[in-house]
């Protein structure tokens, strides 16, 4: 990993022998104590740890629930109710997995967002980025599958309508769509065999996000972290070690996560799920409005916003897949938006689109929606493919400083400190 | 390793036939588990079922469970099927009859979508061709869209009084099953 000494010392016998057999105390220490971060990381920077957190959490609930939770379409729904109202706690263990789903989507949000700014994804981060994008595909799928398990009507509707997306791929081969979407159902509409296997894969998929954590804070152990100036550690003196600096700012920024986690799952569990998924699934009837869960928003957005099926699925993928090639399609030699006066406009107003897209996906399919998601999803792609390159060529940045110290501590200390640049 | 490496020796050979070894006992290893994620014997023997017309009435309609899919069944009163007969071929989405009775490239005429001699019942799969929802249209107070038919509230698509897409995002009209009048008021689907 980088190039930093660990500062670990075995002083204990037992410490002394294992350290020669497996130096996993050493790793440890090096990885989450000695770690050299950014002397100048602000709070946006907190919410790569409050993530590992959300992910422990969902995993210990979810475990938990596990126990208590039958998955069968014929008791899938009454076993929740029964966690929610008998199991001892059940109520706050399923409010925590819950709205635990919905906080993490949050946090993720925002550290994608802070990536963006900061230009986190900029040569060498690119293929940590790469890793985030993975993971935030494999949280989708998990939390998909996961909004199934409780059994009611937007649970089945939802997945009905989402596994159906597949069937568009018939109008380019014919059959093809239908075989997989039966092979997903296993069966020729969404039934309880469908719920049984989304189950299994429910549980699955939480630990292959784990390993591909583990991937990602590899690949950061190994680059670096970004900083607000967008510049890399250079002296000593830009950095500070992990503990205790970074250790405690992340557990004051976890702290208030927490005060908002714990508002709503004591306060408004349901705020963020939708009324109809507590009338049981009925194949026979469909919602009169069918919609995600707020995280997935925007997506549903653009893919209503197309007026073709096929069309409307591919933007949707699409949506997701171009963050695969941020890093190539952004052409600035300059990392932070801070120090880009040009860009910092485009960003925001690509914020703005994806909360309108959000915004728009929750109301129905109407006319003047629809116009307007489709501007939306015009300007989301834009932004990737004509904004991105383009602004990066013609814009002149601000005035980058020459490093992290003397952005913090102005030209002249810094200067004293971190004599020239390396 | 032999000295000349344009020609192939022993351990080039055994090289590649254990790849191939490899690769094809992989993909037999890895079929059983993918194939068993598809509908299994039992879901496929739910074939067919019979259903009794007599107590739909004109102007109603009933909704049957076939294969785990909606089937709907409305019994059309003459000024639906009119309006059905009524539309020129080129007013449609989608030109083709989609009844699985018939050939594939079977124009989408009401004739084509319903049995000959029975045009007053028109029996279609109630699940849109967008994404799956089933459409209104079913019961009296139910919006039946801009054509008189259904309407699938998800995402907006409108079929006609013959289940044909005409407005909306859904590229095929209704699927009709394949079914027979078993006697004048008995059907069996499937
Ligand atoms: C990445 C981590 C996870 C996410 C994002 C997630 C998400 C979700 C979501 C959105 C629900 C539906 C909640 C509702 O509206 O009722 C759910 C339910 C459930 N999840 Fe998870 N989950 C995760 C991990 C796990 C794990 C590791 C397990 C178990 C081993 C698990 C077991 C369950 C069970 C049993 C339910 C059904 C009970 C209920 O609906 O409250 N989850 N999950
Ligand atoms: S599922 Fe019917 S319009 Fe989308």
């Amino acid at each position: 990993m980088s190039g930093h000494e660990s500062t670990y010392e075995p002083t204990t016998a037992f410490g002394k022998w294992l350290d020669a057999r497996l130096p996993i105390v050493r790793m440890v220490h090096a990885q989450a104590v000695d770690f050299p971060t950014p002397r100048n990381l602000n709070y946006w920077w907190t919410f790569g740890g409050i993530l590992s957190f959300c992910l422990v959490a969902q995993i210990v609930t979810g475990i938990v629930l596990a126990m208590h939770y039958q998955p069968s379409a014929e008791l899938a729904f009454d076993s929740v109710e029964r966690i929610r109202r008998d199991v001892n706690f059940g109520w706050l263990l399923r409010n925590l997995h819950a709205v635990g789903a919905s906080m993490f989507f949050l946090a993720a949000y925002i550290h994608i967002f802070r990536g963006l700014y900061y230009g986190s994804y900029k040569a060498p981060r690119e293929v940590l980025w790469i890793i985030g994008v993975l993971i935030f595909l494999a949280m989708m799928a998990t939390a998909f599958m996961g909004y199934s398990l409780p059994w009611g009507q937007m649970s089945l509707w939802g997945v009905t309508v989402i596994t159906n997306l597949f069937s568009s791929l018939d109008s380019i081969w014919k059959g093809l769509g239908t075989t997989i979407v039966e092979w997903l159902w296993g069966g020729y509409s969404v039934s309880g065999v469908t719920l049984n296997r989304f189950y299994a894969l429910h549980y699955l998929l939480p630990f292959v996000l784990a390993g591909l954590v583990g991937l990602h804070i590899w690949a950061l152990h190994v680059v670096g972290q970004n900083s607000p100036t967008g510049l890399d550690i250079k002296t000593k003196s830009d950095s500070v070690p992990f503990t205790p600096y970074a250790t405690s700012k992340d557990a004051v920024g976890m702290f208030a996560f927490l005060l908002l986690f714990c508002w709503f799952a004591f306060f408004l569990p349901d705020y963020l799920g939708h009324a109809d998924n507590y009338i049981p699934a009925n194949p026979l009837v469909t919602p009169p409005h069918i919609v995600p869960e707020w995280y997935f928003l925007p997506f549903y957005a653009i893919l209503r916003a197309i007026p073709s099926k096929l069309g409307g699925v591919i933007a949707m993928f699409g949506a997701i897949a171009v963050l695969f090639f941020v890093p190539w399609l952004d052409t600035s030699k300059v990392r932070s938006t801070k120090y880009r006066p040009l860009y910092r406009w485009f960003f925001w107003l690509f914020a703005f689109s994806c909360l309108a897209l959000g915004w728009l996906g929750s109301k129905p399919a109407e006319a003047e929606y629809v116009f307007w998601a489709r501007v939306f999803t015009f300007y989301y792609f834009a932004h990737f493919l004509i904004v991105m390159p383009l602004v990066g060529w013609f814009e002149t940045p601000l005035k980058v400083p020459g490093s992290i110290t003397e952005a913090v501590l102005g030209k002249d200390k810094g200067a004293k400190l971190a004599p020239a640049k390396s | 390793m032999a000295l000349d490496a344009e020609e192939p020796d022993r351990r080039d050979f055994l090289v590649l036939a254990a790849g191939a070894f490899a690769a094809v006992g992989g993909a037999m290893t890895l079929w059983p588990f993918i194939q068993q994620m598809n509908p299994d014997a039992g879901a496929q023997a739910l074939a067919s079922i019979e259903v009794e017309l007599s107590p739909v009435k004109e102007g109603q309609a009933i909704t049957v469970l076939w294969r785990g899919k909606p089937v709907f069944i409305r019994h059309r009163t003459p000024e639906e099927i009119k309006a059905a007969t009524a539309v020129p071929m080129d007013a449609l989405v989608d030109p083709l009859a989609r009844n699985d009775a018939l050939p594939e490239d079977t124009p989408a005429t009401d004739l084509n979508r319903t049995k000959d001699g029975h045009e007053n019942w028109i029996i279609m799969v109630g699940i849109c061709t967008h994404l799956g929802c089933i459409p209104k249209g079913q019961s009296m107070g139910d919006s039946k869209g801009d054509f008189g038919g259904w309407f699938c509230p998800c995402h907006g698509s409108h079929y006609d009084t013959a289940g044909r897409i005409r407005k909306g995002p859904a590229p095929r009209n209704l699927e009709v099953p394949v079914y027979n009048f078993v006697s004048d008021t008995k059907i069996k689907i499937g």
